[in-house]
Parts: C-alpha cells; structure tokens; sequence
C-alpha cells in the first residue's frame, strides 16, 4: 500500500470510490496488476488504454463480476466487500458493461429490470408498470425508440445500447461504470449520451468512462488514468495534459510532467 | 383508435406494407409457430381418419365408431397424453435453461413402484392403515412428491452446484432410476391400486360427468373472456397499443368454441354398456330401451394436466422465477451479472421436473391400475419431442407451456393412431424417432428464417 497514487489534490474528502492495489490473474496472465483508482462525487473519470490494457477486467471488479486475487475496494472510506453483482448494485454501482449483458430474448422492459422486477400486490410480475417505466427511461436516451413487445435481440446495436444504458440509470446509481457506452452509437445518440454524462455529473454521481475516444474524453471526463499490461500508467486532470501527452502514456506508456506515474510507468533513467 | 403510440411514422409504415394474412396475424398477436403446429395436428387427425375409415372401406364422413375422429377415441387419446404433456410443462423449462432431462420415464418408473408398493404393501402391512383407508392414497402421493422432489433436487444440485453437465447427469440418472424401480420389489408388478388413487387414471369412474362438465366447460369460458377483457383494461390505463375490438373478439369466441366443443366430444362418449348396467342395478335404475346412456366428461387425468398446464404458464408468465428461467436461457452470463443466482434456479427447474414427473407416474400406474418397473419407459422421448415440437429451442431461451402440450398431443395422436391403424410396435418407434429428428430439422430452418 506504501505506492498507493495519491488522490489528486484539488479534491477534498472522501473519494466515492477508492479501488487500492487491485490483482487479478486468468491463468499466467495478470489481466489487472496492482491497479489503484479512484473516484469522486459528480465526478467523470476515464479509463484509457489499448485492448486487453485490463481496464473491463478492473472494472468488473467493481462492478462484482470477477473476485479480485488481491486489493481493497472502499466505498465513501469504508472497505466494501464486493464478491458477486448483487453486492455492487447495493452499494449503488450500476454498470454498462462493454458486451451489454442483455437477456436477448426478452424484451426491453423486462431487461430494464432484470433482477429488480417491479411486483403487483400479489406477488406476480407487474409487466405493465415495467413497460410503463421503460417507456419513461427509454423516452429520456432514445425518443423515437418505439419497439417495447420485441425481444431486444430484434433491435438495432444503438436501441440494444441504449436499453443496457437505461438499465443502468434506472435505479439512482451513485456510482456509474460506462465500458465503451457509445461503440454502436451514431453521432446523435453519442451527443445525447454525452448530455446524460454532464447531467447526471451535476446530480453528484461517479461516473468511470471507458471509451476509446479520445477527443470524447477531454469533453466529457475530468480526470484519466492510462491503463497498459494491466498496470495504471498514470493520473491526470485532463487540464493538466494534452491529448498528445495522454497519447504518449497510452502507446508508450510515458508519464507526461503533469499526471501522477503509476506502477506501469515508462521508468526512464532519470 | 387501434394504434396510441406517440410515433406512428414506425408502425403505420410497417403496417401498410403487410399482406392481408400478416395484418390478420398482427392484429390477433397470433404466433405463427403455434398456428402451424395446430394445422399439422388438424392435418394429422384429418390423415389418420380418413386412412382409418378407408381401411375398413367406410366412408370418412360417416365417423364409423372404429375410425380416429370418434369421442371414444379422442376421450381416450386426450388420457392417453396428460402424463406426457405434464412432464412437457417441466422439460420446457429444463429445455429453456439450455439443459436437457433425459430421466424423466426413469424418475416416473422408480416413483409409480414406490407409490405402488407404498399403498399395496408398505402403508397397509407395515403402517397398519385398513384398505381403502382414504390416508393411503393421500400418503402414497405425498410420498412421491417428496421422492420426485428429491430426485430433482438431487440431480439438479449435480448440475448447478457440481457443474456436471446435465445431459451426463440425467443419462446416468437413465439408467440408475430404473434400476432403482426394479429394486424397490425385485421386479414384481404391484397391484390393484387404492380405489381413490385409481380415479386419477381416467376411465368411467374417473371422470366428471356431463353436468359437471359443461359447468367446468363454462367456467373456463368465462375466464378466457375476462382474461382477455381485463388485459385490455390493463393496457388502456397505461394507454398501451389495443387490438383492435374484432381481433380481440374472433380471439375470444374461437377460443371458447374450442373449449366447449371439447366438452361436447367428451360427453358424447358414453360408459360401456357393461358397466352401465352394473351400475343401474346397484342404484336400482331402470335400463330404457335401447340402453342407458351416461357420458364419461372430462377425465380426471385431463383435469389434472389441465391444472397443471395453467399453474406452469402462470409460473413461467408471471412470476419471478419465470422470468429468471427465460433470462438464463437467452443469455446465462447477463443474468448473473443481473444478480440472478442461476444456480439455484437451474436447481429448482430440476425440482419442478421431479414433481411433474411424480404426477405422471400418478396418472400412469392408476391407469394401469398397477405400478410395474418399466412403467414410463421411452416417456423421456414423447416429453422432448412434445417440448421441441411445441416450439422450445434447443438453444435455450424459449418455449412456451401450451406448445409443449399441444406438442404431446401432436405426439400421442401419431402414436394412437398407428395403434389404430395396427402399425406394429418396431415401426411406430421407427415413426416417433424420425418425427422428432424432422421437428428438430424444421425448427432449425424455421429459426434461420425468423
Ligand atoms: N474471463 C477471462 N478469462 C481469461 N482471460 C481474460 C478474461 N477476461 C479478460 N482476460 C484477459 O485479461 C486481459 C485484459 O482484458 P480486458 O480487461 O478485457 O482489456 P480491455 O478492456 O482493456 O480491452 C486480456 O489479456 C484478456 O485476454
Ligand atoms: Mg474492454
């Protein structure tokens, strides 16, 4: 713990998340290796990195998805224990994952509140009250989204994105992890989902942005953290580099002046 | 007025460019697997009368008392197919959760003998219950709900918690449960089953007569139609798209004309003679000229299917559990990452085959009127023909209850009818395993097309 990257300093008080030397290993390969992060209220934080850098694999430990071989995760300072989805969604983490883990053969509604299904009072499924809330969600991301009897196997990438979206705003997330949300997205789409990250930013939300664009991540983001081989390169306030620098960090693992090294720091002869 | 979606651009577009039959089929919301399983099994009872009544040189038009479409004949088939269609319900579920069941005519074989020799031997010789004692049927079939439940939950927790893959676990599970029916009295056929117990196989006595019948019949009427008026009602509060009125009402009374045809056919089947007359002389009535004529009704065995057809749609349809089954189904990974626990749902799956199966085995060996080991043998087979013909994919995360059970219809007509037709027993195998392998083919073609 004695390497731990220090929070940056414009922020006071307790991170929202606080993930502290985090491992994990599939076979011989350290997907995630001693991987500090951190996150604060109504903040944006993108994760940056090539394929297989490990940012997916450092966020589903977040999220529950994989246990962690070593590290701590604290929840607004205090150790969360994390093992499985269900113990992530209780603290308040809502996650889009990269895949959008979606029941294809079920409609939008019922993805929407997988898990969390709303019940009439006797005890049965309330799939009218489900469609009812769908159609508000959904009316919020993707207006002219119409098809709610279809199984979302039927729907185009953008309407599947934007369901796996909806789900994940739907229950007053205080934490959001977004992996590559606008990989099928047109440019509309992407615009409204930019508008959404700003304005759930304002209600005070966390939100970790994975996303392969760059030019994205200097509007919407206020911090990055580099990821490659599965270590942290660097932090940094977006104001404090340029997207060149940040570049740099990603192919050749070089820590620019004004971000935080991490482990997986270029170590140059100094 | 049909169509309140605030985007009508989408769905009037789409609307216009359908043909008459597509409208026709949007606006009923009729599935077209299941229309094309109902005109196959129509075509099927067409064939099978109309070969009949040639073979006997009558006319098909005529529905000579030896030919397919007679009420004897379809009373009996629709006995015939209740175990295999309960036991579908369940596979259904198995199927959806990308597992298969492979036991279940052996679970149904070592539950008949030890439901058997519970009320022939163990419950009157070892408890000291008196014969026709009514506990004993009531304790022979809870005993064999608590072994189906057992057996289910056995061989489930193999598969969810030990992650032995279920075709394995079930194969296995093939050949231990009918070794185990034989074990239970080294082979030997129990019999006569307790008077009450043998209600649940059907014949004159285990069935509900006409007037009860016709009320059942009714009732069933009037459900359909304040199903589908307070599913409007539901939908028109949230301002939900409508079928339109005349959809809804073909809806309502095809359905209901179905239900009370049925009753129909069922009491125009009339006790055998034999047994109208034993029981005119125990109550003292008078035979008329030309016979005594009381209708079987409904079986009870059919009641029973009917039940438990109802309460597995409820359950997959509206409940929780359900939903969880499907989600798994279409994609086993989101559901975890949802929260699901999917082990413990697969288990339950097995759980509810195991019950099932003990219904079956209920229904058979009363009907038998004897539990002997190789009672449901082949039973595996017609179930998962009957789910996959009744539109449950192999590929997991879909199926419904009313095709299954429309599928073991499908199933036990060809069957009884080859009976019929005096097909010998090694061609109607042959029959029953070249329609499973073409149902399965078709519905690989049906799925790449859709
Ligand atoms: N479930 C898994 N089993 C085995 N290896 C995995 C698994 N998930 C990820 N990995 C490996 O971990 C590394 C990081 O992958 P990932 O986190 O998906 O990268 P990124 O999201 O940054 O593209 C890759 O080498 C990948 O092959
Ligand atoms: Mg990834």
């Amino acid at each position: 713990m004695a390497d731990k990257t220090a929070p940056t300093t414009a922020h006071t008080g307790t991170p929202l998340v606080d993930m502290r030397n985090i491992s994990i290993a599939f076979g011989g390969i350290r997907a995630v290796d001693d991987a500090s992060i951190d996150l604060f209220p109504g903040e944006v934080v993108a994760l940056l990195g090539h394929n297989g850098a490990g940012k997916s694999t450092l966020i589903k430990i977040l999220s529950g998805a994989y246990k962690r071989d070593a590290g701590q995760i604290f929840v607004n300072g205090q150790e969360a224990s994390i093992s499985n989805p269900r113990d992530a969604k209780k603290y308040g983490i809502e996650t889009i994952y990269q895949t959008l883990a979606l029941a294809d053969n079920v409609d939008a509604a019922a993805n929407l509140f997988l898990g969390r299904e709303l019940m009439t009072a006797w005890g049965t499924l309330d799939d009218v009250a489900m469609e009812a809330e769908a159609r508000k969600v959904m009316g919020r991301l993707n207006p002219r989204f119409q098809r709610f009897k279809e199984p979302v196997i039927k729907l185009s990438g953008g309407q599947r994105q934007s369901v796996a979206i909806a789900r994940a705003i739907l229950f007053n997330a205080r934490i959001l992890i977004m992996d590559e949300p606008t990989a099928a997205l047109g440019p509309q789409e992407t615009a409204q989902v930019g508008e959404l990250v700003r304005q759930l930013k304002t209600d005070g939300i966390g939100i970790f942005l994975i996303s392969h664009d760059i030019h994205d991540v200097f509007e919407l983001a206020d911090r990055v953290c580099v990821m490659k081989n599965g270590q942290v390169v660097g932090t940094a306030r977006t104001t404090d580099v340029t997207q060149d620098e940040v570049l740099g960090m990603i192919i050749l693992g070089k820590c620019p002046p004004g971000a935080i090294p991490g482990p997986g720091a270029l170590k140059i002869a100094a | 007025m049909t169509d309140t979606t605030s985007n009508p651009q989408v769905d009037t577009a789409r609307a216009s460019e359908l043909g008459p039959i597509a409208r026709f089929l949007k606006a009923t919301e009729i599935d077209t697997r299941m229309l094309g399983m109902i005109g196959a099994l129509l075509l099927i009872w067409v064939g099978l009368h109309v070969i009949s009544s040639l073979r006997l040189g009558v006319n098909p038009l005529d529905f000579d008392s030896r030919t397919f479409l007679t009420p004897r004949n379809l009373w009996n088939l629709s006995v015939q197919t209740s175990a295999v269609a309960i036991m579908a319900c369940g596979m259904v579920l198995v199927i959806v959760m990308r597992n298969i069941d492979l036991s279940v005519g052996s679970a149904e074989g070592v539950i008949g003998m030890v439901m058997g020799f519970a009320q022939v031997h163990f419950l009157v010789r070892f408890v000291g219950l008196e014969l026709g004692n009514p506990w004993i049927w009531v304790l022979a079939l809870v005993i064999g709900l608590a072994l189906g439940l057992l057996i289910g939950a056995f061989q489930g927790f193999i598969i969810a918690y030990l992650e032995v893959p279920a075709f394995i676990v079930t194969l296995g599970g093939l050949l231990v449960w009918r070794g185990a029916a034989w074990w239970v009295t080294s082979g030997q056929t129990v019999a006569p089953m307790d008077a009450t117990f043998q209600l649940m196989g059907g014949g004159p006595a285990g069935s509900i007569g006409a007037t009860w019948s016709w009320i059942v019949g009714i009732v069933a009427c009037l459900a359909v139609v304040f199903a589908l008026f307070n599913g409007r009602v539901q939908r028109k509060r949230f301002r939900f798209p409508l079928r339109p009125i005349w959809a809804e009402t073909l809806m309502g009374a095809v359905t209901c004309a179905v239900i009370m045809g049925a009753v129909w056919l069922a009491n125009s089947y009339p006790w055998p003679v034999g047994i109208v007359n034993r029981y005119a002389a125990a109550n003292n009535i008078t035979v008329p000229e030309g016979g005594l004529f009381i209708a079987h009704g409904i079986a009870i065995p059919v009641l029973m299917a009917i039940a438990v057809g109802l309460i597995m749609t409820f359950i997959t349809n509206r409940t929780r559990f359900g939903r969880y089954v499907f989600a798994i189904g279409g994609n086993p990974e989101a559901a975890n990452l949802a929260g699901i626990n999917t082990r413990w749902i697969t288990m339950k799956v097995f759980m509810i085959m195991g019950v099932l199966a003990t219904i079956a085995a209920a229904i058979s060996s009363a009907r038998q009127n004897s539990s002997t080991n190789v009672l449901g043998t082949l039973d595996e087979l017609l179930v998962i023909a009957a789910a996959v013909i009744g539109g449950t994919s192999l590929a997991g995360g879909s199926g419904t209850i009313i095709g299954a059970m429309l599928g073991a219809l499908l199933m036990q007509s060809l069957q009884s009818g080859m009976v019929l037709l005096g097909v010998d027993s090694p061609l109607q195998s042959i029959v029953v395993g070249a329609v499973l392998v073409i149902a399965v083919w078709l519905d690989t073609v049906y799925r790449k097309r859709v």
